[in-house]
């Protein structure tokens, strides 16, 4: 049976479940419709165009996990970030574990999206928020609106600074081969609040998760926001990612992703201005190998005046691994002043490696600020040699060459730990040391 | 220290170098001087070990050892320091963690343990101080931006650094003004000793008055045409590369 066709038939038993989900009935209700109606994207359609989704959805996914599986510490040390304290929503097949997580209620809200949907105070939160920046018509998104049930939920309040990162992090597990996530992530930042979210992604085993995960983000007045994706999953994991940001008047967000392994990693990235004299940040560094294949989708929507975005994605690719981007900029009529930065640095290690890179600027105002570019080649030989003739080897000086191709982006990381982990997963990736972090 | 003998070499079939001599002992400083195109960078460029020259016929041997088969960084590792005429610029990678990585892979490769933050802080300090580096200088990218004359002495503190044996400084004078080749050349010369040699290539004699040699050699079409003491310098200045040519 075709996945769409599983999925249909496992609405109907999840659907007559009781649980959190019967909160949503109208919402998820019109999404089953507009995935019915739409079913898995096809290279088809201009925006999955270099990104076939057959392989996935030919496979037996399951939504429902068949054991609650529970996990050491030990077991998940290697992919939390431990030197520095943090608030932690752990998953285990899509099931939250409170003995690994760290949540908080004391001023601001970190906690599980199925107690904010079952308890009546946080009502008015999800009644404002959730489901209202997800455009209703992608198939993917409502996919997920469909299953609805967890995820993380986080509220902070008009003016309070969250002093600790919040990481949000997703195993799978042997236990529950094949299964399909897709949680939910509901994150609301209040008038002059702050807050730092790692987010991630990791199958403990070759179990061939697929991860639908859709996250609805809100920035209010002055809000700022930092979000690091850290995308370094096994080689048969794959990674549908939807992150969808609303922001009001001067408010800063940022998201890093760094994508680093994984079957078929898909990252559609949206920010969308709700008032004028915004800053959107999105960077990244892809670097991969293998038959391994990230694709960025990007999407600012300027609609006022006066705001700022800027984009700066790198990408390392070897053996026969390929990357995507497209960098989709909207600028509306009425966005004067607009300043809109694009770039996209490519790096193909081997020749059987390939990049798909695409600017798509649609521009209707007249006194815009719009630069793009984007650039594909290989490692400098003659730096090589330079380095060599030094004293580094051709290895270390491909992985120094590389490294100082990413720092750029590795510099605006603002959590050190996440910079320390950045570096030494690049590290790893390269089989080499250094011998400094940048 | 040095040895060629009837090296023939050059890139993609090509042959550059048509039967060098050149015998360097600890020491001696040596120039080798000759007009564009004669294959002064390509000899540079070969004793260091690019991979994209090959040697057709005759030998490079270092401290008695045939080097021809090793990687550039192998070479390093023995010793061989060549300073480029055009630096390469590296964005994202500072001075300092450049040369920490440099020393390090060095030492690594020659069985030592890592050099000693604190060691290391004091060495880059006096170099710095030798070639009248700034300190700010030291965390910019390597040569990103950097003037002429700032890479060139960036160079000569990289060497100053790595205490080669056997340093060869190509064009290291070019674009240099006349202060900095000064302090260039003064550096150099703090770190000549009885046991480390130098190749100066240079086009011009006004290099050689800072950093004198005991022996120049002109080179002419691949091959070393004359050889002599630091007047046959003096000669070359006044009667520039014609002569030289006629002669051939």
């Amino acid at each position: 049976m075709e996945l769409k066709e599983t999925l249909l038939s496992s609405y109907l038993a999840f659907d007559a479940q009781d649980g959190p989900q019967r909160k949503l009935q109208d919402e998820r209700t019109a999404a089953i419709e507009v995935f019915e109606q739409q079913g898995f994207p096809t290279k088809k359609e201009e925006d999955w165009k270099y990104t076939s989704l057959r392989d996935l959805t030919k496979t037996n996914f399951s939504v429902f996990p068949k054991e609650e599986v529970s996990l050491t510490l030990e077991e998940i040390k290697p992919f939390i970030l431990q030197d520095v304290d943090t608030y932690k929503i752990v998953f285990v097949d899509g099931i939250y574990n409170a003995y690994l997580s760290e949540t908080t209620h004391e001023g601001v809200d970190i906690c599980l999206l199925s107690a904010a949907l079952t308890k009546p105070k946080y009502a008015p939160v999800v009644k404002k928020y959730f489901n209202k920046i997800a455009p209703k018509e992608a198939s993917l998104t409502a996919l997920n609106t469909a299953f609805t049930k967890e995820g993380a939920y986080v509220y902070v309040p008009e003016g309070k600074v969250v002093e600790k990162p919040v990481q949000i992090i997703h195993f799978a597990t042997d236990k529950n081969p094949q299964l399909l996530l897709q949680p939910r992530n509901l994150i609301v930042v209040g008038k002059n609040a702050e807050i730092q979210i790692v987010e991630r992604h990791q199958s403990l085993s070759n179990g061939a998760a697929f991860t639908n995960v859709v996250t609805e983000i809100f920035a209010e007045q002055n809000a700022q926001i930092d979000y690091y994706k850290i995308q370094n999953d096994h080689v048969e994991a794959s990674l549908i990612d939807s992150t969808y940001i609303s922001q009001q008047k001067h408010s800063h967000a940022k998201v890093h992703t760094f994508s680093f392994g994984g079957k078929l990693t898909r990252n559609n990235l949206n920010f969308y201005h709700k008032d004028s004299e915004i800053n959107s940040t999105m960077k990244g560094i892809t670097l991969i190998e293998g038959t391994q294949f990230v694709d960025h989708h990007t999407l600012v929507h300027h609609a006022h005046p006066n705001s700022e975005s800027h984009q700066d994605y790198k990408g390392i690719y070897a053996e026969k691994s390929t990357g995507v981007f497209n960098g989709k900029i909207v600028v509306e009529k009425e966005a004067q002043k607009t300043n809109a930065f694009q770039q996209n640095n490519n790096i193909l290690m081997d020749d059987k490696a390939s990049i798909n890179t695409k600017p798509q600027l649609e521009i209707f105002a007249d006194d815009v600020k719009c630069s793009h570019g984007c650039t594909i080649g290989q490692l400098d030989e003659d730096a090589l040699f330079y380095l060599q003739t030094r004293g580094i080897p051709k290895k270390e000086a491909r992985g120094l060459l590389t490294y100082a191709f990413a720092n750029n982006v590795l510099q605006s990381v603002q959590i050190d730990s996440v910079k320390k982990r950045i570096n030494k997963l690049i590290a790893n990736k390269l089989g080499v040391n250094i011998g400094f972090d940048v | 220290m040095l040895s060629i003998d009837n090296l023939h070499a050059g890139c993609e079939g090509k042959t550059i170098l048509q039967g060098i001599n050149l015998d360097v002992k600890p020491g001696e400083v040596h120039a080798i001087m000759g007009p564009n195109g004669s294959g002064k960078s390509t000899l540079s460029t070969v004793i260091a070990g690019h991979e994209e020259y090959d040697v057709y016929q005759g030998s490079i041997l270092f401290d008695g050892e045939d080097i021809s088969e090793l990687s550039a960084d192998e070479r390093a590792h023995k010793g061989i320091f060549l300073s480029f005429q055009y630096p390469v610029e590296i964005p994202g990678v500072s001075v300092t963690n450049f040369i920490k990585t440099a020393i390090n892979q060095t030492r690594k490769a020659q069985g030592l343990a890592e050099m000693p933050a604190s060691e290391m802080l004091k060495s880059i300090r006096e170099k710095a101080a030798l070639l009248e580096i700034d300190s700010r200088f030291l965390s910019r990218s390597l040569n990103e931006g950097f003037s002429g004359g700032e890479k060139k002495r960036n160079e000569i503190f990289q060497m100053a650094m790595l205490e080669p044996k056997l340093a060869i400084l190509d064009e290291t004078d070019s674009g240099l003004d006349i202060d900095a080749l000064r302090i260039v050349a003064n550096g150099v010369n703090k770190l000549k000793g009885k046991d480390n040699a130098i190749v100066v290539i240079t086009h011009y004699q006004r290099l050689l008055d800072y950093i004198v040699p005991d022996f120049v050699h002109v080179l002419h079409e691949g091959r070393i045409v004359k050889s002599g003491t630091k007047e046959l310098a003096l000669e070359l200045e006044e009667k520039g590369y014609d002569w030289i040519k006629q002669g051939a």
